[in-house]
């Protein structure tokens, strides 16, 4: 346990910044001017249109797990390994980043309870370049599903990425089979492992861990696929169908076992984790 | 008839002038023939210096060149027998991915892969080598299968990427790349993936996730094209050539990177210029490969397979 940052988060997550230039927020799909304290305590979710906004890390570790969770601390890996330099410099990319961030990576673990139930719950966070998934988010995919194991408990992964690290190059690629490495040892071990797929989750993220949950769940409106909508509509040259790639959708089309409002994410997570949760030594 | 790139337009120059001196001397007395074998080794020469220091974007247009051996060349010169197997069970045989039965010398493999096709006909028939889920489906039912009987399942990975279509999406792209990926990681028999033209994101990753990868030397394999790469960074696809040599794509590169394991030479001026000794290359290789891997315990190969893509990363 020395080994974990232990993090109190004696604060509810809604108690945020209220400075007085936030107070007021608009809903980008209603455009409705929405009440900054209002919006957080609807858990980033317009009370107009019901539309679930992004939200960071942190937010949604507090949203998910009881107070008093441990934050993992980021396993170290290396940096830059490409020297990678488009029109700007990674390394650049990655402070900037890291400035308006609270984590120095995209992927971040929380190990604690839901409702009482020990689980490991992991955290992608679409504000950190993307959500994109290179070494560092690979490597936190595994150290919570290392915890998991150690703890013997469920293994919870929200996930949110726009794709690949692209300046990590073929390393980033190399995330897919490692994480399912992990996947495969929380299934040999009788661990559940529960997605929740959130907007925006694409591209080698979806075609990895996203996909191989024992048990789907989508928030509603998000946008879950493997290829880029510009890249069908360049490719097949057709109109996309209406909704197409929405949590909706993919529940349609058997991809998901349900759409659940973030209102009702951790009940619905306490629930399954009831069924599926390895039966306690007698 | 030889089609040139862009970048051989020496060679090409070199070659017309043999062409156009060998035609002008027919019947004629004055002997040529020291100036012929003088340019022809020039140009060998000129080839050769060429595809020694080809840059990573040159590299992906020889991996993409439309004469390049595909699986079905690799299969008539590298493989003694094929029986083909197909269909997912569950949708449909996508011919973007060729499985089956083979015969390495005397070693008995299952042999999956993608299949780009030659000619405008093939090329729509195999969806340009883009696999469709029901393609990774029918791949993971090979090896399913492979694991079952035993069999050593050996890959061909040639594919700009998966496909890009509304069918696929709504059939499950996404999972059935995942499903083929952990079908490998699953496999307790050897397994050895080519890389032997284009190997693209998570189209490739699906049937390269084995114990050891090796790469045709000219071949290239990337998380994006470098189009994409460019047209997202750059906000242009013009930019791809700085996106291949920044993403590092090549065989070189990727071996030093502890990415693959082994490189399979190609012949002087890339494979397309002689098919079957690049196949016999191939085969050589794989058989290599396949025979070191045959002591190995079905419970260390997996290990070690898990132990590769974990390590990649690590500090
Ligand atoms: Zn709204």
């Amino acid at each position: 346990m020395s080994w974990l940052s232990r993090v109190r988060n004696s604060l509810p997550f809604v108690a945020k910044r209220e400075t007085p230039d936030n107070l007021w927020v608009k809903c980008p799909s209603c455009q409705e001017m929405l009440f900054v304290k209002e919006y957080e305590e609807n858990l980033h979710v317009c009370p107009r249109c019901n539309h679930h906004g992004r939200i960071n890390a942190d937010t949604r570790l507090g949203i998910l797990l009881d107070a008093g969770y441990d934050l993992l601390p980021q396993p170290s890996v290396k940096e830059d390994p490409l020297k990678f330099r488009d029109t700007s410099k990674y390394t650049d990319r990655l402070k900037k980043a890291r400035a308006n961030n609270a984590h120095s990576d995209a992927f971040s673990v929380g190990s604690g309870m839901i409702d009482g139930r020990p689980a490991v719950v992991g955290v992608q966070d679409f504000s950190f370049m993307g959500g994109s998934m290179g070494m560092a988010v690979g490597s936190a995919f595994v150290a919570g599903a290392e915890q998991a194991l150690k703890r013997h408990c469920p293994y919870i992964v929200v996930t949110a990425a726009g794709g690949a690290r692209m300046q990590e190059g073929i390393l980033s690629l190399m995330q897919m089979p490692k994480a399912t490495v992990m996947t495969r040892r929380l299934k040999e071990a009788g661990l559940p492992y529960i997605v929740v797929l959130t907007d925006p989750t694409t591209g080698g993220v979806t075609a990895s861990y996203a996909m191989l949950g024992d048990v789907h769940i989508a928030e509603p409106g998000a946008l879950i696929g493997f290829a880029g909508q510009r890249v069908i509509q360049d490719t097949i040259r057709e109109q996309l169908p209406e909704g197409f790639q929405r949590a909706e959708y993919l529940l349609k089309h058997g991809m998901v076992d349900m759409v659940v409002e973030r209102k009702d994410l951790k009940g619905t997570l306490a629930t399954l984790i009831d069924y599926l949760a390895p039966k306690k030594a007698a | 008839m030889q089609s040139y790139l862009e970048f051989e337009k020496p060679v090409a120059q070199l070659d017309q002038r043999i062409a156009e001196l060998r035609a002008a001397s027919e019947g004629d007395e004055v002997d040529i023939s020291a100036e012929l074998a003088r340019l022809e080794a020039k140009s060998a020469e000129l080839l050769a210096t060429t595809y020694a220091a080809l840059t990573p974007w040159q590299k992906t247009q020889v991996a993409r060149h439309p004469s390049r051996p595909h699986f079905r060349d690799y299969v008539a010169h590298a493989f003694e027998e094929f029986v083909p197997l197909g269909g997912d069970r569950l949708y449909g045989d996508d011919q973007s991915i060729i499985g089956g039965l083979a015969k390495l010398g005397e070693r008995k493999v299952v042999l999956i892969g993608h299949e780009k096709g030659h000619d405008t006909e093939t090329r729509i028939r195999h969806n340009f080598g883009m696999g469709k889920p029901e393609g990774y489906r029918k791949a993971i039912r090979l090896m399913e299968l492979a694991g079952r009987f035993n069999i050593p399942v050996v890959t061909l990975v040639d594919t700009s990427g998966a496909f890009p279509g509304i069918e696929a999406e709504e059939r499950g792209q996404a999972e059935a790349i995942a499903r083929s990926t952990e079908a490998c990681l699953a496999l307790p028999v050897p397994m050895v993936a080519v890389i032997v033209g284009e190997g693209g994101s998570g189209g490739a990753v699906a049937l390269a996730s084995a114990e050891r990868v090796l790469m045709m030397e000219h071949a290239v394999y990337s998380v994006i094209s470098p189009e994409g790469c460019a047209s997202i960074l750059w906000r242009t696809a013009e930019k791809a050539p700085e996106a291949a040599e920044a993403m590092k794509v090549t065989a070189q590169h990727l071996e030093r990177l502890g990415v693959i394991d082994r490189i399979v030479p190609e012949p002087i001026g890339g494979a397309h210029r002689d098919p079957a000794a690049a196949a016999r290359a191939l085969g050589t290789a794989i058989g290599d490969e396949l025979d070191t891997l045959a002591q190995i315990a079905p419970e260390q190969l997996r290990r070690m397979r898990e132990d590769r893509f974990l390590a990649i990363g690590a500090n």
